[in-house]
């Protein structure tokens, strides 16, 4: 195969892989992993590094729209960012230390996770709990638009909780070049019980500056090669834009449910080939 | 999207600014990006780059001077990097966009919170065993 030929294959792939991550609600860093070291062979530690960048496209990219809504929380989402981005430094760190199979093993792990979170039926599981005092004194808090003139309000309960999820997201986000959205919505949503839509769009905006913070020692550590990241952090970007298109108009119930059995099909599929020391 | 009236800071008002800056920052890394690889794909003769065994890049795609060097010559990969630091530096602008705010806001508690988060970013960027 030429590089032309690789490069332009690798593009078309990643449009799919970003589309696939915005509809499942996944993100693109989970799918495009497993793609590029189950099906083109790639050593995990380039597919990581061309993963984190196109998550930061992804997440830059969608936050812009987010904003707009009222829904994100800026205060809880730099608050759980320090958690995010010292979980990060350490799950890069780890990335110079720990065997290729080892990641491969824990990235089939939060793939059936992910998988298994995107079809999971979702309910407010609010409980009129006293907010937890650390939550008022940090101020997280706020309202979101709940009809045209109503606003509803909300603080946050179990904050040391919800740090500690998100210093393992953070974690998981250096350690596989994710963005962990998952494990985030959890530390928030589950956790924090912040309502929903709050917690997927500060989560999304967190991702962008978790991943940052993997970057430094991904570059030093010469991770992300530039003509593999060029297709895959274009492709990436353009498949998510689309999906998140998609996503307004369509009901993506059936979608979402043959993404996650894909999904687990990788999932299996990087565990077995760890465990086979072929990754 | 329009910049917010003038008047008195709010999060939401920090939130719109922040959201622009986003969006120019990942276009104009995008766009970086693209024209590099437009110029790697020209010049691209051969087979695939071997990705299959892992060896650390060379410094000339790591050191910010050595990439500077590099799309001063046109070099191709230099430029993807330079998109891809652009695109690594967006996260970061929107933590000193928010530091910023909440200084207007008078907020010390989230002025210092957003500086711890700045500091630990500075750090993995600039210091390495």
């Amino acid at each position: 195969m030429t590089a032309l030929d690789f490069s332009l294959i690798l593009l078309a792939t990643s449009i799919l892989a970003g589309l696939l991550g915005s509809l499942s609600g996944l993100g693109g860093g989970v799918v495009i992993v497993p793609v590029l070291t189950v099906i083109f062979h790639v050593d995990i530690h380039y597919a990581i590094g061309a993963s984190l960048v196109s998550v930061i496209a992804t997440s830059s990219g969608a936050a812009a729209a987010y904003v707009r809504e009222g829904f994100s929380n800026i205060r809880i989402g730099m608050f759980l960012e320090i958690a995010t981005t010292l979980g990060a430094l350490l799950g890069a760190w780890l990335t110079t230390r720990v065997p290729t199979h080892s990641i491969g093993f824990i990235f089939g792990i939060v793939l059936l996770y992910s998988a298994y979170a995107s079809i999971k039926k979702r309910q407010d599981e609010h409980t009129q709990q006293q907010p937890d005092p650390l939550a008022l004194r940090l101020k997280l808090q706020g309202n979101f638009p709940s009809g045209p003139t109503t606003h509803q309000d909300y603080v946050a309960q179990r904050v040391p909780a919800g740090f500690g999820l998100m210093t393992l997201a953070g974690t998981l986000s250096g350690l596989l070049g994710i963005g962990s959205g998952a494990v985030k919505v959890v530390a928030m949503d589950q956790a924090m019980r912040l309502p929903f839509k709050v917690s997927t769009t500060t989560s999304n905006f967190m991702i962008g500056v978790t991943a940052a913070a993997s970057a430094g020692l991904y570059l030093h550590s010469g991770y992300i090669a530039p003509a593999l990241a060029f297709p895959v952090m274009l492709g990436v970007l353009l498949g998510s834009l689309i999906g998140s298109r998609i996503l307004v108009r369509a009901q993506v119930r059936t979608l979402r449910l043959i993404f996650a059995l894909v999904i687990v099909a990788l999932g299996i599929e990087m565990i077995i080939n760890s465990v086979r020391g072929v990754l | 999207m329009n910049p917010p009236a003038s008047g008195q800071w709010t999060d939401q008002r920090i939130e719109i600014w922040v959201g622009i800056m986003l969006r120019t920052g990942v276009t104009l890394a995008a766009a970086i990006v693209l024209f590099g690889g437009i110029l790697y794909l020209a010049h691209a003769s051969g087979p695939r780059p071997d990705y299959q065994h892992f060896h650390a890049e060379p410094a000339q795609f790591i050191q910010l001077g050595a990439i500077l060097d590099g799309v001063g010559t046109l070099d191709p990969e230099s430029i993807i990097m330079l998109g891809l630091l652009v695109l690594i530096a967006t996260p970061i602008a929107r933590v000193i966009m928010c530091i910023v705010g909440f200084l207007f806001e008078r907020d010390h508690l989230y002025t210092a919170i957003s500086t711890i988060v700045l500091a630990i970013l500075l750090y993995s960027l600039f210091f390495h065993q």
